[in-house]
């Protein structure tokens, strides 16, 4: 019997010439990665077990980017601890203030995943690298200490949905509205323990920056991975960022999948998830009148270049409404450089927008941007769980950043066309 | 290993941000975020949990983010297991890596009550309801996964070279 893109990944990273699914492996990883959130706990565990070395040096990246620049003294103290670890292991790829970027979008940016390599990370967000042809998932801090202790990791082999795309996006749609569109259809839990693997001839109209958003959000369908199939895209992304010597993996034409989802991507609208679930995704057209007290673009989902320049789009020459904050994040340093390099700071400013450095901090309710009681924001993160931004009696909203941007400026959930008078 | 306690029921999706709000994410010592552990949902859960008690949840327990402090808070607030009709994969693993006893089992999750006395056998996975009368059977772990938790959780079986 074939095998699942993934399940291929996972083979060769085993050191089996096959698996098959429901096996238990253990499997060598390619790189550990962790935050200042779950790093201490990792660290901790890590010590308590007397383990003097790390695996290696080289395959470990510790992020601190979710409540940095330190919020509060005890967020300090764990950055600290993680900060004191990295000096003592010598750890390459540490990323603390002023060079960090949110994790997600940095390790891809900075070369440091490649295609077919195994990536763990304790963030549930790891699974963003999957766009790059690669097998990355979030574990836990155990699991963290446990890689990095060994290099290697315990995985159940998974079953696998395809998703065959097809079509190409409408203008003002991006992979943020068929993720959520997808979400929808499958549910929160729709491919627990699963792969979504995303194939079809669809995918030349997805740009990289829409693949790495749509992998992210694998997590919130409750799926193990999500994985695009190489192609030259995925080849120019990986040379333009200076991968080297990588493997590519494709599924066995007789590899089997426990569903297939034909998605045409011209038939998806721009699209929002409601609270409090990601999967309760609507066209924003049919959303009626929500009005926004703030608008949040940035995350690992997305707060990259392009996601910016959407949001520009919009924001040149008109202005956020009166009564709304709108905090906009390039997720890391360079993409900030190139947003000022661009114009895209200024545009944002101009239009009344906060412009923050790097940090994960409003999506979890950590910092810059915590929502009061009764107050809703539009956010192009990936979770509106009850008290996700803030108060339990606060609500978000998942959007693209053009939708985020256009509600920004009407001051209610509506369609980047709405703000634009059609004119796309 | 058997647990038996009283039930403390909630629906389906109980996310971990709910679990443990990111906001005492600033902390990594089990008992502060113990005292935290659900209260955006239960308000009351900390003052009212008794050490043995048993969660029950609906569907995807423990769905969202990887944060370990999740399991941790729910195992220092004195529950002896977790029963769900399914978990959320990462919480899964967590739950099975620091040694919090957890069952899969659809029927035991629908028909048990908040406030039914039940028992959790982990060897068999049969779940018993001593207050309804009714016994289920739950999944039980696999032996690698059982070898884990007898080791007394990941670290140490890393540590002793059983893994």
């Amino acid at each position: 019997m074939g095998m699942t893109m993934t399940q291929k990944i996972l083979a060769a990273h085993a050191g089996l010439p096959s698996v098959t699914a429901g096996q238990l492996i253990r499997a060598k990883v390619d790189l550990v990665l962790g935050n200042d959130i779950t790093a201490p706990v990792a660290i901790k565990e890590f010590e308590k077990a007397g383990i003097e070395r790390v695996f290696d040096r080289e395959k470990i990246a510790l992020v601190m980017d979710h409540f940095t620049p330190n919020k509060d003294i005890k967020a300090a103290e764990q950055c600290k601890v993680v900060r004191e670890f990295a000096k003592k292991h010598a750890i390459k790829h540490f990323f603390d203030v002023g060079k960090v970027g949110v994790e997600h979008a940095l390790l891809p940016e900075l070369g440091l995943v490649k295609p077919g390599d195994l990536v763990i990370g304790a963030d549930s967000h790891t699974c963003t690298y999957g766009a790059l042809a690669a097998f990355s998932t979030g574990v836990g801090s155990t699991d963290m200490a446990a890689g990095m202790a060994t290099g290697a990791c315990w995985l159940k082999v998974p079953t696998a949905i395809r998703f065959v795309l097809t079509g190409k996006l409408k203008p003002w749609v991006s992979g943020k509205d068929v993720i959520l569109h997808i979400i929808g259809k499958i549910g929160v839990d729709g491919a627990l323990y699963q792969s979504m693997e995303f194939t079809g001839e669809g995918l030349k109209s997805l740009t990289m920056e829409d693949r790495l958003c749509m992998a992210n959000m694998a997590i919130e369908a409750g799926a193990k991975n999500g994985v695009f199939e190489y192609d030259e895209q995925t080849a120019q992304y990986a040379a333009d960022h200076g991968c080297k010597d990588w493997t590519v993996y494709k599924a066995d034409a007789d590899a089997e999948y426990t569903a297939t989802y034909e998605i045409d991507l011209s038939a998806i609208p721009p699209t929002v998830s409601l609270p409090h679930l990601p999967d309760n995704a609507k066209p924003v057209s049919e959303v009626g009148e929500i009005t926004i007290d703030q608008a949040v673009i940035g995350s690992c989902t997305n707060g990259r270049i392009e996601d910016l320049r959407a949001a520009a789009k919009l924001f040149e020459g008109r202005q956020v409404h009166e009564g709304v904050r709108c905090i906009v994040i390039p997720a890391t340093q360079n993409i900030m450089l190139q947003a000022m390099e661009e114009g895209l700071v200024k545009i944002f400013i101009d239009a009344g927008c906060a412009v923050s450095t790097p940090t994960c901090g409003p999506c979890l309710g950590g910092h810059m941007g915590i929502l009061a009681k009764g107050e809703r924001a539009v956010a192009t993160t990936n979770r509106n769980f009850v008290g996700r931004m803030g108060h339990t009696g606060s609500e978000v909203y998942l959007a693209s950043p053009a939708v985020a941007a256009a509600s920004a400026i009407a001051g209610k959930l509506v369609s980047p066309e709405t703000v634009l008078g059609g004119n796309a | 290993m058997n647990a038996t306690g009283t039930a403390i029921k909630y629906g389906d999706n109980i996310d971990t941000d709910v679990i443990i709000p990111a906001r005492y994410l600033t902390t990594t010592d089990p008992k502060e975020l113990a005292s935290h552990c659900m209260e955006d949902i239960d308000k009351d859960f900390a003052a009212r949990v008794k050490p043995g008690d048993i969660m029950v949840g609906g569907s995807n327990f423990g769905c969202g983010s990887s944060r370990e402090h999740a399991p941790i808070a729910i195992k220092e607030s004195g529950i002896s297991c977790v029963i769900a009709a399914t978990f959320a994969r990462i919480f899964y693993r967590n739950a099975i890596n620091i040694g919090l006893p957890i069952v899969e089992c659809a029927e035991a999750s629908a028909k048990i009550q908040a406030g039914d006395r039940v028992s959790v056998d982990f060897d068999t996975g049969v779940i018993t309801n001593h207050t309804r009368n009714e016994t289920y059977q739950g999944e039980p772990f696999p032996p690698f996964i059982q070898g884990i938790i007898a080791t007394g959780g990941l670290m140490n079986a890393i540590k002793t070279g059983t893994l």
